[in-house]
């Protein structure tokens, strides 16, 4: 039972943050029905630009006050994440919107290895540490532990998913994104800006994508040019999962997802009998994926998917 | 006019040096060895210390202008990237081999060394190899030889250490289904059974991975006193930040891929207290490793890593077999080179069992303290055991 809970608690963790990297997919996916592959490659961007002021800070200034350090982090890594990500849609995936959306598709894998070969030129390819900025505290129900990192993680997350839902639903921004999502067309002829809509949603799947970089840097303390990869490959299947354009669905989805790997990497090898063991973590999520695909392909909370797909 | 004139004084000069060159040519005989390891992804700063311990070692041998047959030897490495994959290193074994080399400084890991020594066998190429899995040797073939001690040697030192020193009753293991991982946990698994301990959890990752937040919940409620893992330092760090996270307060052991800076870069404060083991004296105990040290940092303007010691003195066993059978044609030396004894780098007595296992096998086991490695017990053992 304790054992159960302790998985509960790191399953959560790493939902928390997968779902704010499905979110990324799943705002751009419900408007312009793209699946922006290199969206991982943004988290990973963010996630090396945090390390690299965090690592230079700790060297000007040591002993500054975590809070500073992480904002200072966040204040260089989000407009960097924008700026990749409103390029990236800007000369890599507009001209192509009328464009076979396999070609989209194609031009974002596209776009993922050069994010990807680029970051290793920049950084260099092996595994960069960021720099120790706050000690956790460790707290401890019953012998289920979780430290202060952890909860910081599932707060913010928490709280940013929750401005979004405000952003999409009580702005008037949001409204023009739904409109937009219903019928690009029409949505046009209302005096809605297409293009601005576009943008706005990959600059705020990247501010969402930076934040997720700098969690992950703290909460495993190491980077490397190649971590977009699966983690984007994780984040999209969690938002497959929730159904896909669904933004409560990608919250739903990652966190479950990633409770869903916690717990079978932790039982996988009791209940095999040691036949399948714990380095099977990463099959679990594409298993997941698969069965979504043939029992439920709109996904858990998806209902509009159907005409997208 | 101008012009032509320069070009036609530019080609009269080309042909002087070329005629110069080859006059040179008459006298040495260049001696294409071949040098495979990851030099790009995370593995890639192993590699990189493993080839320049090898250049090290075949400048000094080209500084001596060691004869062989009559002529000068220039000994030119052919480097290859195997990205640490078995599949590429299968691929730039053959590369090497069709590169008409006359011997083989590599692949670094276990994972790339034995499939690769099938093809270099074939050629019937001499392999000298830093891989640690003990079926490196055992596949029958005459030309495989190590730098490294095996990890029958290894694993037994430290699954001993752990036993008898550390007074640790339950153990869990966790290795990274490499080739290599998987053969040293066993190895330490056996070791502990042997030495009255119990293997209470044994759990797997991958070489990739970042998250071990579950298979430590399963370390954990198995309630290990010691925890084993077998891998490299990019994940061994991570590793033991996340123990600290999950208030495991359980010593970590590794083998010697963790025992390096980047681990204790990468595991930061978190540290403090791991053991791992590396086969060897610690280099200032060494007999020849100040020297060394002042060597690899005049050339290559860093610390040297772990590796780079014993590719030095592959690579002069190597050479010095060239030398003696006074041929580089691998079917004369590879017999040398199986016999000889050498007084190296690392150790007075540099000799290759029947197997082409090391004879002589010293492993120390380091302990981070304050922030670095410090050696804390070196046990000698046999070759075989």
């Amino acid at each position: 039972m304790e054992k159960f809970a302790q998985q509960l608690a790191n399953g959560v963790t790493l939902g928390s943050v997968y779902a704010l990297v499905a979110l990324g997919y799943t705002m751009v996916y419900g408007i312009i029905g793209l699946i922006n592959f290199a969206h991982g490659e943004v988290v990973m961007i963010g996630a090396m630009v945090a390390t690299a002021i965090a690592a230079a800070l700790a060297v000007a200034h040591p002993g500054m006050a975590p809070a500073i350090v992480f904002g200072l982090c966040l204040l260089l890594a989000i407009p960097v994440c924008m700026g990749v990500g409103w390029t990236a849609e800007r000369i890599a995936y507009r001209p192509l919107r009328k464009a076979p959306r396999l070609s989209t598709l194609i031009t974002a894998i596209g776009v993922s290895i050069i994010l990807q070969n680029g970051a290793m030129m920049i950084w260099g390819r092996n595994y960069l540490n960021f720099p120790r900025v706050v000690e956790p505290v460790v707290y401890g129900i019953g012998s289920v532990r979780i430290n202060s990192v952890q909860l910081v993680i599932i707060l913010i997350a928490a709280a940013i998913m929750a401005s979004l839902l405000v952003l999409v639903h009580r702005t008037r921004l949001g409204v023009a994104m739904r409109a937009t999502a219903q019928n690009r067309e029409v949505a046009g002829l209302m005096g809605i800006n297409i293009d601005t809509v576009i943008s706005s949603a990959f600059l705020v799947g990247s501010a969402l994508a930076a934040v997720a970089g700098l969690m992950i840097s703290v909460y495993y303390g190491v980077v490397n040019y190649y971590m977009g990869f699966m983690l984007g490959l994780k984040a999209f299947t969690a938002a497959v999962l929730g159904g896909i354009g669904n933004l409560g669905g990608a919250m739903l989805g990652g966190v479950l997802l990633g409770v869903i790997e916690a717990l079978a990497s932790g039982y996988v090898g009791d209940l095999t009998g040691g036949f399948m063991g714990s380095h099977y973590q990463d099959v679990f999520a594409f298993v997941v994926l698969v069965l979504v695909l043939i029992v439920r392909p709109a996904g858990l909370l998806g209902e509009r998917v159907g005409d997208r797909a | 006019m101008n012009f032509h004139k320069r070009s036609v004084l530019v080609s009269a000069l080309a042909l002087c040096l070329g005629m110069g060159s080859s006059t040179v040519m008459a006298q040495t005989v260049d001696i294409k060895l071949g040098f495979a390891a990851p030099l790009t992804g995370p593995q890639s700063h192993y590699g990189e210390d493993m080839r320049n311990g090898i250049q090290l070692a075949l400048a000094e041998a080209n500084a001596k202008k060691i004869k062989v047959g009559g002529k000068v030897a220039n000994f030119v490495l052919v480097i290859r990237d195997d990205q640490a994959d078995p599949r590429i290193a299968v691929q730039v074994a053959q590369q090497l081999v069709d590169a008409d080399i006359r011997g083989v400084l590599g692949h670094f890991n276990s994972g790339t060394s034995i499939p690769a020594s099938r093809i270099y066998n074939e050629a019937g190429l001499p392999q000298i190899s830093t891989a640690t899995a003990p079926a490196y040797t055992k596949q029958g073939y005459n030309t495989t030889f190590r730098m490294l001690t095996s990890d029958t040697q290894q694993g037994g030192a430290v699954g001993r250490f752990m036993v008898k020193k550390l007074n640790v009753k339950k153990v869990a293991i966790i290795d990274d289904r490499t080739a290599y991982g998987q053969g040293l946990a066993d190895q330490v698994e056996k070791a502990v059974k042997e030495s009255g301990g119990q293997v209470v959890r044994r759990e797997y990752t991958t070489d990739k991975a970042t998250d071990f937040a579950s298979i430590l919940t399963n370390v954990r409620t198995a309630g290990a006193d010691a925890i084993f893992y077998a891998g490299a330092d990019a994940q061994s760090g991570p590793l033991k930040r996340q123990m600290q996270q999950l208030g495991i307060t359980a010593p970590l052991l590794s083998g010697e891929m963790s025992r390096t800076d980047t681990f204790l870069r990468l595991a930061g404060p978190a540290a403090e207290g791991t053991y791992a083991s590396l086969a060897g004296l610690p280099i200032d105990t060494m007999p020849g490793g100040k020297t060394f040290k002042a060597d690899y940092k005049a050339r290559f303007n860093m610390e040297p890593g772990i590796y780079s010691p014993y590719s030095y003195d592959g690579t002069w066993n190597m050479v010095a077999a060239i030398e003696k059978a006074g041929s580089a044609d691998p079917a004369k030396y590879l017999p040398v080179l199986a016999q000889q004894q050498r007084k190296g780098l690392t150790s007075e007595s540099i000799a290759y069992d029947a197997a082409g296992d090391l004879k002589e096998v010293a492993v120390t086991i380091y302990r981070v303290k304050g922030g670095k490695w410090e050696p804390a017990e070196t046990a000698v053992g046999q070759a075989g055991k």
